[in-house]
């Protein structure tokens, strides 16, 4: 192996050329380190400017929020008080924020009763029951589903779930909150099956195997031990998905409607935050009175709201993690 | 009733004792549970096949008859028959193409710095955890308000240019040549009526500055014309209209002395202004907050990826961090990456609500010539015809769905296609 | 257990470290063996885990040094600290004397990048990079060296037939290097680190991932590359700690139990427990 087919003079010339080569002066380290350092620099400016993203959000939706209750014919009291959300008709105008959350509240609740339990339960088909070859087949569907574009949805839902609804009721209007978030949650459901499906998944397979030698058939083992041990990033699951029709915005501007009121009333056309900041974009309101700061304002509500489950559903998760790492 | 008789036969036979009978019963109550359970997990699965299956298929029959040649290269015509989507899928090309210069080396750089550049002080620790959490939840910010953020950072930017308070206007700006526009006295409804065969004819005066006063016609002055698109210096006379030619030929060439011009202006393809107005450069911009996250967090799993004792090996034989990067772990973790990439792409293609926000709807009948020009995109042309109340419109609305369908699953085969030979080369 | 004896020159010392006279009958008598590495109460953390304890020893030149021990007993995180690959672990430090001539190795002032090319290391399991074998031992060279494209080939062969290599592969140098054999990429990862020309080779386990053969041939490089480069080798297999190396250090829990000449601690070691670990008691 070692004896090497090479003529020993052979050897020794190639063995003094190298020895040379090794001796020649090397690369600059100074100038390596300066390129180091421009990269490294360079990076960090990469780093910090997902940074700055955060603190222009914030400073743009504070400052101009700022702008918007600086105005006389708003108030605070009116704005966190009220229900009424009028910003456009002149005398009566009316800034209550709860006119736009109940409406978004609504179609949230439409849509997460039903992505959440049957995002749930697929998920739990998907890690616990799906033979392989149906997994081969879901999952790709799923992520076909969750590659749709909102506009297709919202498509969907005004040519085909509403007229599926006023064929079964006659008092569902063309708009109305019910076919918005019946797509909404279609949208959401790919979300919360893959972030259940990823936590059911992360818990030890030894857990699985106890309950099983207990004697407990698949279902007892699923409701009773892997459901709970993975109860957390469930959680984290259904609060991020909650965060995501909350802030859905093309569905709803094309079904739900543009009539601001606070009702529970499903058939009704309602306005949501999101909604509304498309109309106020759309429309040809003047880039400067109280009702395009409005936009702002509602903004910076959407953006703490759906901020607070984001941060709550990230840290959720990530304590789920480290329990399992 | 038939309970009841299975139970006797049971005591009859064999008389288990009380306990015992309850394990057994239980025991078959909880096997038939479980086949329950499973039936109701196949209907919802089996239910969200059909969910799929029924969209695709309510887009398919409305939308393929809308399918033809006008719909990918005509323009957003008032009449449903005759409006394409050319301007939109030049206008989706464009930004997104511009969105991807910007955000991936963004997003690529710094999933490197988090994942390569490990923290060597506990406060650079903090720091990198800092940047952690703040992009996971930037992941969770609805997009409408990033185009909020780009309506005020990148469209107005901030009101920083606060001398401008007429809508589009720029501030400073490189790229584009005005012109005061004249017509010939043939457009004169007054004059023309007695000579129909006077076509109209527009002369361009050049101007220096956008803020110029507009100009006076004066006899002798330099006047240009279009021929075959293209701007040629041409003779024009400059008359009193009481006593304009009675030719034919004299009046094409004249311009009322009184004529107040049109202030248009050319614009070149390196056309660059200040604020960016509601332009492509600011919806690039904006979809690229949009998809930052996604690029960075996709990209920091490929990197993971990377087996560490290839970092290892590099830096070994004296590899400097960078080098370890340039040479070995990004090129090990291109296919990841480009994988998300792809899919973060797709994502900007059919982002709607932040182009939404930034751009409104408008009439765009041109596909873009510059940084600055206006545009539109397809969802939100898809967006336009949905919202209209006219049948043929939701019509060709379901043809447009299906052409950026059929774009966004292209980008997902081939992502697929990148990660299965991924994985085949692995094995 | 074959107990190779060879004609070596070895300083043995006590297990404060502190060297003792050499009882080696083949030392050449009053010829001390050069230095390569001088260690001086060393101890090395993981955050507030002491993974070494004041190691104090002297590793000569030109030989092969043999660290053995049970798992976690620090001899790799030890061996790690040669050219500074803890660097890239958050929470190691490291106290004490550590140089090399007159070098400080722990000083923040070294230059690691300089560092380990003059110390190279292979790892237990052979992690060639995904690009072809040519690519695979030019890699140091280009970061280090200015060289053109006759003389990187020079270079190349020079270092694939030092480390045993070249005939195997001569054929296809630019087919890529993952398609080896186990053994051929171990060899492959020492052409890598001795074509920047270290001084000194550090290997971590390098056969424990290896056939009984592929193991041989490495313990054969080993033994002709000795004349040229300082070797420090970590192993778990005793037999191979025996057969190839001049010295061979106990390490347990952290602490440098005994070192000295190999032959000595295989047959006639002071302290119990290397004297149970070598006869298999535990480890």
């Amino acid at each position: 192996m070692s004896s090497v087919p090479l003529s020993d003079s052979e050897n020794h010339a190639l063995e003094q050329r190298v020895g040379q080569y090794l001796k020649k002066p090397r690369r600059n380290l100074s100038l390596i380190r300066i390129r180091e350092s421009f990269f490294f620099f360079l990076l960090i400016g990469c780093g910090l400017f997902s940074l700055l993203v955060t603190v222009s959000i914030v400073f743009v939706l504070f400052s101009e929020t700022l702008e918007f209750f600086s105005a006389d014919e708003v108030t605070l009291s009116n704005f966190i008080g009220s229900a009424r959300w009028n910003p456009l008709l002149g005398e009566t105008k009316s800034f209550g924020i709860w006119g736009l959350i109940s409406g978004t509240l609504l179609v949230t609740g439409i849509a997460m009763s039903l992505a959440l339990p049957l995002g749930l339960i697929t998920a739990i088909y998907l890690s616990e029951y799906a033979p392989r070859k149906v997994r081969d087949v879901l999952k790709p569907i799923l992520e076909i589903l969750a590659g749709i574009p909102t506009v297709v949805y919202g498509f969907f839902a005004l040519m085909t779930i509403t007229p599926f609804l006023q064929w079964l009721h006659d008092g569902f209007s063309v708009y109305n909150a019910m076919s918005a978030g019946i797509a909404v949650g279609i949208l959401c459901f790919p979300t919360v099956c893959s972030l259940a499906e990823d936590a059911l998944r992360a818990v030890p397979q030894a857990l699985r195997d106890g309950a099983f030698g207990l004697g407990g058939t698949k279902f007892d083992a699923t409701i009773k031990v892997i459901v709970p041990a993975a109860l957390s990033g469930i959680v984290s699951a259904f609060l991020l998905a909650i965060a995501r029709a909350i802030g859905e915005t093309m569905i709803v501007a094309l079904a739900a409607g543009s009539r601001p009121q606070a009702t529970i009333d499903p058939r009704e056309q309602i306005q949501t935050m999101t909604g509304f900041m498309v109309q106020m974009s759309g429309g040809d309101v003047s880039n400067f009175g109280t009702e395009y700061y409005s936009m702002y304002a509602v903004a910076f509500t959407l953006f703490l709201i759906t901020l607070t489950l984001t941060m709550i559903g990230n840290l959720v998760r990530r304590k789920f993690r480290e329990s399992y790492e | 009733m038939s309970d009841s008789a299975s139970n006797d036969t049971l005591t009859s036979q064999e008389s288990p004792s009380p306990a015992e009978r309850a394990t057994l019963v239980g025991g078959r109550r909880r096997m038939s549970t479980d086949r329950w359970f499973q039936r109701l997990c196949i209907a919802t699965a089996a239910a969200s096949v059909m969910v799929l299956v029924f969209l695709l298929a309510s887009i398919l029959v409305e939308g393929i008859p809308a399918l033809t040649s006008t719909l990918v290269l005509g323009t957003p015509e008032p009449n449903p028959d005759e409006a394409g989507m050319w301007p939109a899928i030049t206008g989706t090309l464009w930004v997104c193409s511009l969105c991807a210069l910007i955000s991936l080396p963004l997003g690529i750089g710094t999933a490197v710095l988090l994942e390569e550049f490990k923290p060597r002080s506990k406060f650079a620790l903090r720091a990198y955890q800092l940047i952690q959490l703040n992009i996971s939840n930037l992941a969770g910010v609805p997009s409408v308000v990033y185009g909020i953020l780009g309506l005020t950072a990148f469209v107005s930017m901030f009101s920083l240019f606060d001398q401008v308070r007429e809508p589009g206007a720029a501030a400073y700006e490189i790229g584009a040549t005005y012109y005061d526009q004249f017509s010939n006295l043939a457009s004169d409804p007054f004059l023309s009526m007695g000579s129909e065969e006077v076509a109209e004819r527009y002369f361009f005066v050049p101007v220096n500055a956008r803020t110029d006063a507009p100009t006076i016609p004066k006899p002798g002055m330099q006047a240009l014309e279009y021929v075959d698109n293209v701007l040629v210096p041409v003779e024009v006379t400059v008359t009193d209209p009481f006593d304009a030619p009675a030719e034919p030929e004299a009046l094409s060439y004249a311009i009322d002395i009184n004529a107040v011009p049109g202030r248009i202006s050319e614009k070149n393809w390196y056309y660059f202004r200040l604020p960016f107005g509601r332009g492509v450069l600011a919806g690039a911009l904006t979809l690229m907050l949009v998809i930052l996250p996604v690029v960075i967090i996709s990209a920091q799993e490929a990197l993971r990826a990377v087996p560490s004792s290839l970092r290892d090996g590099a830096l070994g034989i004296g590899a400097t961090p960078w080098q370890v990067v340039w040479n070995v772990t990004l090129p090990a973790s291109i296919p990841g990456i480009m994988t998300g990439s792809i899919l973060a792409m797709s994502r900007a293609i059919g982002e709607t609500a932040p182009i939404l926000i930034i751009a409104g709807i408008v009439y765009i009948r041109n596909s873009p010539h510059h940084l600055m020009d206006s545009y539109t995109v397809m969802p939100l042309q898809i967006y336009n015809w949905t919202s209209r109340p006219q049948e043929e419109f939701h019509q060709i609305a379901a043809g447009g769905i299906i052409l950026l369908l059929a774009i966004l699953m292209t980008f997902n085969a081939v992502a697929v296609l990148i990660r299965h030979r991924m994985h085949k080369q692995q094995v | 257990m074959s107990i190779v004896s060879r004609d070596r020159k070895v300083q043995v010392m006590n297990n404060t470290g502190e060297p003792i006279p050499s009882e080696s009958a083949n030392a050449a008598p009053g010829q001390k063996p050069e230095v390569a590495l001088h260690l001086d109460n060393l101890s090395a953390w993981y955050g507030d885990f002491q993974a070494l304890h004041s190691i104090t020893l002297d590793i000569p030149k030109n030989q092969v040094t043999a660290f053995i021990g049970p798992s976690g007993c620090g001899k790799s995180t030890l061996l790690r600290w040669f050219n500074r690959m803890n660097d890239t672990i958050f929470s190691a430090r490291a106290t004490g004397t550590l140089r090399m001539g007159d070098q400080d190795l722990l000083s923040s002032r070294t230059d690691v990048v300089d560092l380990r090319r003059r110390v190279g290391i292979v790892f237990q399991k052979p992690n060639p990079f995904p690009k072809s074998i040519f690519e695979n031992v030019a890699f140091g060279p280009r970061l280090h060296m200015k060289l053109n494209r006759s003389e990187l080939n020079d270079l190349v062969e020079w270092a694939l037939r030092k480390a045993s290599v070249w005939q195997e592969v001569k054929d296809r140098l630019h087919s890529p290097a993952v398609g080896l054999s186990g053994g051929q990429q171990q060899r492959l990862c020492i052409a890598r680190a001795i074509a920047v020309g270290p001084e000194m080779l550090l290997m971590d386990e390098p056969c424990s991932a290896l056939d009984p053969a592929s193991t041989l041939a490495i313990e054969n490089l080993m033994d002709e590359l000795r004349s040229q480069y300082t070797i420090v080798i970590v192993t778990h297999n005793m037999q191979q700690a025996a057969r190839s190396s001049d010295r061979t250090l106990f390490f347990f829990e952290g602490r440098l139990i005994e070192a000295g000449d190999t032959e000595l601690i295989f047959t006639k070691p002071t302290q119990k427990q290397t004297e149970d670990y070598v006869r298999g008691r535990f480890g």
